[in-house]
Parts: structure tokens; sequence; C-alpha cells
């Protein structure tokens, strides 16, 4: 079954795209070797990084009834593999204004109340690419704990696979989304500084001091840029410069 | 695959001088970084840009005689994608206030300004909506919001060390000045920043910088912004509407010499639409799938200068293109992962750079192009000789990840680099164990279309933000100053476009005289050959299939 191939001198494996044969270097990703079969992808193919969803992939090897999942970028091709590229999900998103929320569990619930139909079977999580425990952030989600689905979900790509493979027709995806949005802008507390100095930026505390340095020389950017105090790679933050009249 | 056992070996001398740099470390004992007059030495003579015959003059357009990589004249003198006299632009297939080409960072924050401000808009994008350099940003976005130590006083001179003094100071001050503002958008509308328990912001320091004004979420900031903004532009259905799998391959001009819209081509159709607009926003992105010197890149699958090259036809100038950025750290193995971005988070987090010896021979936060360039000369055989070979014949340099839970405690690296340690461990690699292989890769376009700091081009209506646009970030970006380019940048265009829209609902006679023209001055400047562009998408298919490729005539999807 195998022969060595002609420019990468590599062993060659069959893998099955859609059912159709092709046979491709043994070391390449799914989404290369389908390139050396001569495919230029339009749909599935994206960051060709790991991080982007585009290249859900589900396939079976031989002798095997089990379906596995993994990103088409990321997954080495196996001999006698079937797969398919699933580039779209076609998953239900509701429609929020996060002004108007406060970051309760409720909310979640109100926007997908589908949630409750979870049956528990852990097909999404056998399903997620980014091994993210899918189901436990849905029985989160239930118990209406939005900071523990926002830290369970952080990793998510939004491939849509959990999706795909689930019996009780959740878009797990998109309601962890909305539990990172809400337990971002409602639960944690808001950055104080970044108040502070936007406030200070528009009540025009450093246009003198830049609309000096942009009348300045290059030279002299140059030695004011050599001589600028540099803060410690190891303090934290109430590191305080010896210079403080520019902050 | 894992480590085979000749870099094992060599791994035990990066084992064996760790403990005495982590002590230094802990010391505050840095490497000597090299002195603003030792810089320019290293880049003339290892840096990529300075390679004698990469680059060539352009022959035609706005900056004809500017000389820019190879790669990217070659698609500023090719031909349209369409025959501009049999495109019919009597009957828009769309109408919208405002068309925003290209829907990554700078495309989306655009959009959600441009319909916040009252304006209708169209997305059209060549991949799907968040397919874009924006969502594989990984270290951060800077600003300077801590107040007590840091200010956009010291980002500025920070930007302008990084750009050999050259950027463009209105856009600097632009970006400086809204930076905190920016992160404080993004900080409403739910992006999870890594966070102090009272709510202060996580920030570090990138190369380049004074002060630690690196604010991030993990190490997938932008995924995470990206992810944030999309979402929100979909609560907008009613002011925002996305065609996917869709890029636009001409601007369209009216007969006042305003932008009038743009062609959009079907990838699925392959039909070619019209869409007719008051004003257009361009956030293409850059340019990493050209490859410029064969280079692998950590860029996107749709990142093909698009943008440049419609524009510049239409009549926008172009600057600061003469340099691109190498990230000095991508991986160099193992192969399936060669390329892919290491964030240079893992510098700042204190990772030091190593040789063969095990040894450090650069300061790890040096700006990118000196770190990329110290990298090259170590690794060159013209250089210093001292790389470590990979088993697929190419050299890189250690990224020693481990010494980060030595300084910060064990588990960081998992907890603080999670994309990077998911992606290691499919390869059997453990980065919290063992150093990673890197070498520098192409990551971005530092120049592109000129604008002016309400991100207008010379065209009236036509607008640009972000990677596509050049001036801000001088001749060298620094780490943590995209994110921002595209959030500051791209919300002011929102903004801008929104407004222009607003008072120009007249438009005059809709043309691609501009296409007819840049073809006649091709053929003047005697440019012959059969390249057209935008190239859309890069081809990485076997040359053994594609001789066999030979359909000559197109006809319908059936290429």
């Amino acid at each position: 079954m195998t022969e060595p191939s002609e420019t990468t001198g590599d062993l060659l494996v069959p893998i099955f795209f859609m059912g159709k044969r092709y046979n491709v270097p043994a070391s390449l990703t799914i989404q290369k070797a389908l390139e050396y079969a001569g495919y230029q992808h339009i749909r599935g193919c994206g960051c060709r990084g790991g991080v982007c969803g585009a290249c859900g992939t589900v396939y079976r090897i031989p002798d095997s009834y089990k379906l596995q999942v993994g990103l088409a970028c990321q997954t080495v091709v196996q001999s006698g593999m079937h797969l398919m590229i699933m580039p779209y999900y076609p998953g239900n998103r509701s429609i929020f204004d996060i002004e108007k929320m406060s970051g309760t569990g409720g909310e979640i619930a109100a926007l997908y109340p589908e949630i409750y139909k979870c049956i528990g079977c852990n097909a999404c999580s056998q399903g997620c690419p980014m091994d993210i425990d899918v189901m436990h952030y849905m029985a989160q989600a239930i118990r209406g704990d939005v900071p523990g689905v926002a830290e369970t979900s952080f990793d998510c790509i939004m491939c849509g696979l959990c999706a795909s493979r689930c019996p009780a027709e959740e878009v797990q995806f998109n309601v962890a989304i909305l539990a990172r949005r809400l337990n971002a802008r409602h639960r944690i507390p808001r950055a104080k500084h970044l108040e502070e100095r936007v406030k200070e930026v528009t009540d025009g505390k450093f246009e003198q001091p830049l609309r000096d340095l942009m009348s300045r020389s290059t030279e002299e950017l140059k030695e004011l840029y050599r001589s600028r105090e540099s803060e410690p790679q190891m303090t934290e933050d109430d590191w305080v410069p010896l210079n403080a009249r520019y902050v | 695959m894992p480590y085979p056992e000749p870099l094992k070996k060599l791994i035990e001398k990066v084992e064996a001088t760790r403990p005495a740099r982590v002590e230094r470390k802990l010391k505050e004992e840095e490497f000597p970084p090299l002195k603003l007059e030792e810089r320019d030495p290293v880049l003339r003579n290892f840096h990529p840009d300075f390679i004698e015959g990469t680059r060539r003059e352009i022959k035609v357009g706005p900056s004809k005689g500017y000389a820019i990589s190879n790669e990217i004249v070659d698609l500023l003198e090719a031909r349209s994608r369409v025959n501009p006299y049999l495109v019919s632009l009597s009957k828009p297939d769309y109408e919208t206030d405002v068309l925003v080409i290209g829907a990554g960072g700078a495309g989306t924050a655009a959009a959600i300004l441009a319909a916040e401000n009252g304006a209708k808009v169209l997305i059209a994008t060549k991949l799907r909506h968040g397919d874009a350099n924006t969502m594989m940003a990984e270290g951060g976005i800077q600003a300077a919001d801590k107040v007590g130590k840091d200010s956009p006083y010291y980002h500025y001179l920070d930007i302008l060390g990084g750009g050999h003094f050259l950027n463009d100071p209105e856009l600097v001050y632009t970006m400086v000045q809204n930076a905190p503002d920016a992160v404080k958008w993004l900080e409403g509308l739910g992006t999870s920043f890594s966070k102090f328990e009272d709510g202060r912001m996580k920030t570090m320091h990138g190369g380049g910088t004074c002060r630690k004004r690196m604010h991030y979420a993990a190490d997938i900031t932008g995924a995470e912004i990206m992810k944030t903004i999309r979402d929100e532009a979909r609560n907008h259905t009613d002011m925002i509407e996305v065609i996917e799998f869709c890029p636009a391959v001409e601007l369209v001009l009216d007969d006042n010499g305003r932008c009038a819209g743009a062609v959009l081509y079907n990838l699925e159709t392959a039909e070619y639409h019209y869409v007719k607009a008051k004003a257009v926003i361009i956030a293409t992105g850059g340019s990493g799938r050209l490859h410029i010197q064969n280079f692998m890149t950590t860029n996107h699958y749709g990142a093909t200068a698009d943008g440049i090259v419609m524009a510049y036809r239409a009549g926008v100038p172009i600057s600061f293109l003469h340099t691109v950025q190498y990230h000095p750290t991508g991986v160099v193995f193992p192969e399936q992962a060669e390329g892919i971005l290491i964030t240079e988070k893992f510098r700042g987090a204190g990772a030091n750079v190593l040789n063969i010896h095990g040894e450090q021979f650069v300061y790890e936060r040096e700006p990118r192009d000196v770190e990329a360039a110290c990298i090259i000369r170590e690794c060159s055989p013209k250089g210093r000789g001292n790389g470590v070979p990979t088993p697929t014949g190419k050299f890189g340099v250690w990224l020693d990840s481990p010494m980060i839970e030595l300084l910060k405690g064990e588990g960081t690296v998992r907890k603080e680099f999670p994309g990077k340690h998911i992606l290691f461990r499919r390869f059997g690699i453990d980065i919290s164990k063992e150093p990673m292989l890197i070498h520098p890769t192409l990551h971005y376009q530092n120049g592109g279309l000129d604008i002016n700091s309400k991100c207008e081009t010379n065209v009236p209506g036509l607008y640009a933000a972000g990677e596509v646009s050049g001036g801000v970030h001088g001749e060298n970006r620094l780490m943590g100053n995209s994110l921002l380019d595209v959030i500051v940048f791209g919300r002011i265009a929102g903004e801008q476009a929104a407004e222009y829209a607003s008072k120009h609902t007249e438009s005059g006679y809709a043309n691609l005289d501009h296409v007819k023209r840049y073809n006649e001055e091709l053929e003047t400047a005697g440019i012959e050959g059969e390249r057209i562009a935008p190239m859309i998408l890069p081809d990485y298919s076997n040359p053994e299939v594609r001789e066999k490729q030979l359909t000559k005539d197109y006809f319908g999807t059936l290429s």
C-alpha cells in the first residue's frame, strides 16, 4: 500500500477524504495532505495554527467504529483514515445587549433555555479538539456559575464540533462566549486605572508633553530614548520611576 | 513528534546552564542589550531586509520608483482579475452606507463603530468573519494606563525607538493617546483580560518597552479580542451584514474621483458582484502568505496583500513597505508546526534565548528586528555558526520556557501559555520541561497604504486601517502594537466613514476607469506576463498535480 513520494521522499499512505482515496505522505497534517493531493482550500482552512476553528475534522481509523475529532491543521494523517472537514455549523445564536445585562446565570438560561435539555452524555467533551471539558461547563451553565463557564471554556476556538455531536441540540460554543463576556464585563471588577487614565488623556494631561516630543529632532529623540528609565523585569506593579514628570 | 535523541542530548546543555541563568535573572542581572549604535551593524549584516537583490523599484503607480520586496512588486505589476470593460456597474448587487473590506480586528472594530454612528454596514470578507491575523496574535496589546509609572509619553518614545525614529508622528500620537480608551472599550465588551483580583490589568514587558504595558489574555490575546468583537458585531444584525467567501477584487470610483464601492468575487459561485457604497474601509490585513524571500510565516491563510493591490491601482501611495517584520521566534521543529508563532510573551516572562552550547548570545527583549537579526547571526554559517541543527536540515536556537517555571512557580507555563502548551503536547513535547526550538519567521507587514490620523487615504471616501496601512510603526513594529493599531484605527475609520457617508449621499457615475488606466500604464512600462492580482489565496498544491490541471477555458465553477 505504501510507496515513497517523488517530491518528499516520504512514505505514502492512503486517506479517504469524504470517501475518496488519495495517497499522501505519512508525515503531513490532514490540511497539508489535502494540498499535496491537489486541493486549494477555500473553506475549512484558516489560521493553519490551531486557534481559529475553521478546520474542525471528524475521522475514523480502520477497524474501529469510533469517530474521532481533531483540527485538520494539527492532526497528522494515519493510514486508511476516513475523514470529513466541517467548516460551518448552523448553530443557534441569541442576540443580546451586554450593557443592559448584569452577569447572572439566569441571563444565560433566558437566552439559551435549551441548556436544561443537556443529558450529560459527554459527547461534546469527547468531540472537543481543544480538550475542553465541555459537558462540565454546560453543567456549570445550568447551575448558573458564570465565572465557572468562563474559566472552563477559555480556550474554546468555536469550531462547532461539540454542537455537531450533541443529541440535545445544544450550541455549547455560543453559551460559552456569552458566559465569558458576561463574566469579564459584569462579574470581574473593572480596571480603575484605565478609567483614571482615559480621563487624564481627555483632560489633556499629555497633550503638551507629546506635542513637545513631536517637535524634537531625531538626535534629541534618540537621547531621550537612550536615557529613559526601564521598569525592572521582576518587580510588581508598585515600582515607581525616579522621573515622575510625565507619568 | 517528540525530540529525537540528538536534540535531547543538546537539551542537556541547556539544562546545565539553567540554574545559574535563573539565579542571574532573579538578581536582575540581564544579558547586556545592544546599544543604539550597535544595532545598525547587526541589522545591516543579518536582517533579511538588507539582502541584495531581494527588492526592486515599482515601475508604475502612485509610488513608482519605490523599491520594495520583489514578491509585493510582482503583485503591483500584475493585471486585474476582471476585464474592466466587461464589468457592469449599472445595477448594484448590494447597496450600503459603509463597505468594510476584510473581517479581522480592524474591519470588525470599524463595522461596530460605523453602525453605532448610524451607518448601514456591509462587511465583505475572503474567508470567514474573524479569519485574520488578529485571531493569531498571541502576546498582548499595549496601552500606557498604569497611572504613576507609565504614560503615552513613554509609549510614544518606545514606538519611535522601535521604528528607527521614522514613524509618522501624528499617527503615533493618535495611537498612544487612544490606547487606554481602546483597552477600556474591549474591557467593556467583555474581553477576558488577565487581571488581578481587584480588577487591575496584569501587564508585562515586550521587546523595546521601557514600562510593563502589555495587556494580555493568557497567550491567546488576539483570539480573545477577535472572538469578543466578532460576537459583538453579531449583536448588530440589523445594521451589520457580513458576506463571507466574497473577497473584494477591485475598488470602484465615481467620476468625481471618490470611492463608490467595490467589485466582489464570490469564491463559491464564481460571480462578480458590484457593491455600491458611500464610503469604503480597507481592512484586509497583511501579506505573510507571499512568503517573502521564501520565509516560513506565522500569518493567516488569507494574508495576501489584496487591499494594497486594489488601493494602489486606485491611486493610494504606499510607504514603509521596504521593511518586513520577521518575528524572532517561530517554531522550526517539529516540522508539522513550522512557522507557527511563539509569542514574545515567553521572553517577556523571562525565558532566555540560547545557542547550541546552551549559552546566551542576545538580550531577549531587543526590538523584534534586532532580536531576529541576532538569532540569524547565531545560526548562519556566515555569522557565528552556533545554531542547533534540526532533523530537516534547518537551524534554530533554544527558547528556554522551563525557566519560567523556576522564576514564577510550577504550573505557570500551562496557566499562562495554554495555547502553546497544548500545541506542543500534541507532538509529545512538554514545554514546561523542555525548551522550544525556534527561528525567525515572516510575521508582519510594517508598512502599507498611506493614511492620516483620520484613516483617510488620498481618495475621498476611501479609508484604511490596521496592518494594510503604513506609518505608525515606522520601519519596525513593537510587540503589542498591532492589536492596538487594529482597535484604535479600526474604530477611527468606522467613525469617520460613517460621518462621511452621512454627508455624501449622492454619488457620481461609477466606473473602473482607474483599472483601465493602470492596465495601460503596465503596457507602457513594458511589463509583460500573465500575472493577475489580487492573489486571494496562496497555492500550496502539489506541482505534480498542478501539471495535470489542464482546464483552459473557465466555465461556471468548474475551473
